[in-house]
């Protein structure tokens, strides 16, 4: 509840709950949050009783996308997503790692052919006890979730 | 096999792997068969490498078969600034075949991605060179008889090598016994360990080379380069750590056989050259047959 009071509620549209603090601001860039031109709430810091400090975004009147889903995933695999209508949860999503991703996820290694020619990334997603790892289809090297960077 | 590109070690099965080393077995009985006759294999060497080269050139014109290509990216259009892909798009109207070999990482299997002919992926990098994977699984299948059950040293730089991360991963096929010699900042990756364990294949990890090599069926060696080490003392005190002589080899087994990916320095002493357990010489010609194997298969001539 004290959520609601720090972020404001919205009557109809996402909420992406759950986003561990240290995730927030390349969720905030994957999904375009920039572009949004409907009523956009972003808290930070906020106290979870499940992760530490989490963050949380409030988006009125869009739904995201499976490919913005994925996107979400592969940063914050706890991210949960609820669909709001009326201010009430009408759906609740936990995020599911996706096999494969491909286009907004640049490859860590730098002799990769994706960092010379223009090529876009394909990646297998590892998934090692929790650990998740992106297996370069083109040079084959793992790009670990903490070096994940994203092409915009 | 047919017109399937061959860019990674982990593209190919088991039994892609005999029918590959069976049909190789049958070149070097008769090395002469004009099976490429009217076929033109473009040989893209994007950065030097004599010795793959000239063994894929030889394969193919025992085949009977055209070559065209480069043998270094100066000189040539790469040169003033034409990308992969459109050196891909414009040769794979020339040649029935690519064979490429590339600084970058990756780049065999994008041009696999944008070529109308099969790619053969000669090394990209530090990441893959599938056909000396498999002229090694052919060679240690000839002298040994059979992939199964082996005792494997590897030797060397097995930090950086990609020679003997994609032999180790071929030969886990097999049921293996791994040796890994090393300088301690040279040792296996943990994440190749990690895939041993999984598979539940037994290795052991040593400093140096000693006795214990007594009980090896090959002795695999690779270089340990001075561009590996950031301090340059550290280098001097492991070189000779590593070098194999010929006095050490006296009570290993008859059998057993020294194999090295060339080109060497001075990690196998020259005085082992004479020793019948000396191989790699002969591992670089089985590299014709086998290759002469791979593209048969490739272009659907056997
Ligand atoms: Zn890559």
């Amino acid at each position: 509840m004290k959520n609601e009071l720090t972020v404001k509620a919205i009557k109809k549209g996402t909420v992406i709950d759950h986003i561990q603090a240290k995730n927030l601001f390349k969720i905030i860039s994957i999904i375009g949050i920039e572009k949004i031109d409907t009523e956009v709430f972003i808290g930070n810091n906020l106290e979870s009783k499940k992760h530490g400090k989490k963050a949380i975004i409030k988006i009125e009147n869009r739904f995201p996308s499976m490919d913005d889903i994925n996107k979400i995933a592969i940063i914050d695999p706890h991210a949960v997503i609820n669909t709001i209508d009326e201010y009430k949860v009408i759906e609740k999503k936990h995020v599911k790692i996706p096999d494969t991703i491909n286009t907004f996820v640049k490859c860590i290694n730098p002799k990769c052919i994706t960092n010379h020619e223009k090529v876009s990334t394909k990646f297998k997603i590892q998934n090692k006890d929790g650990k998740i790892g992106l297996k370069c289809n083109y040079c084959e090297k793992i790009t670990g979730q903490d070096n994940i960077e994203i092409i915009r | 096999m047919k017109n399937k590109s061959l860019i990674s070690i982990n593209d190919y099965t088991k039994e892609d792997y005999f029918k590959i080393l069976d049909l190789a077995d049958d070149f070097q009985k008769n090395p002469n068969q004009k099976l490429l006759e009217n076929h033109i294999v473009a040989s893209l060497f994007f950065e030097p490498s004599t010795r793959t080269r000239l063994s894929f050139e030889t394969a193919v014109q025992r085949l009977g078969g055209k070559v065209i290509g480069f043998s270094e990216a100066s000189n040539t259009s790469v040169s003033k600034g034409e990308s992969l892909k459109d050196t891909i798009l414009t040769v794979n109207k020339y040649a029935d075949l690519i064979v490429m070999r590339h600084p970058i990482e990756g780049s065999a299997r994008f041009a696999s991605e944008v070529s109308d002919v099969p790619i053969i992926n000669a090394g990209d990098g530090s990441n893959q060179h599938p056909t000396q994977c498999l002229l090694d699984l052919y060679s240690i299948r000839k002298t040994q008889g059979t992939l199964e059950n082996l005792n494997l040293f590897l030797v060397g730089d097995l930090k950086y090598g990609r020679t003997v991360h994609s032999l180790m991963t071929a030969m886990s096929e097999f049921n293996p016994v791994f040796n890994f010699v090393s300088p301690p900042s040279l040792r296996m990756p943990q994440e190749y360990k990690d895939y041993l364990d999984e598979k539940g294949i037994k290795y052991h990890e040593y400093d140096d080379l000693n006795d214990n090599i007594n009980n090896a069926d090959i002795i695999y060696v690779t270089r340990v380069q001075r561009e590996r080490f950031s301090d340059p003392m550290e280098y001097e005190k492991v070189k000779n750590a590593y070098i194999l002589k010929n006095d050490m080899l006296d009570n290993t087994k008859p059998t057993m056989r020294i194999m090295h990916p060339l080109p060497r320095v001075n990690e196998i002493d020259t005085d082992v050259d004479a020793n019948p357990k000396a191989y790699y010489f002969e591992q670089a010609e089985n590299g014709v047959y086998t290759r002469m194997a791979i593209m048969a298969l490739i272009l659907g001539l056997k």
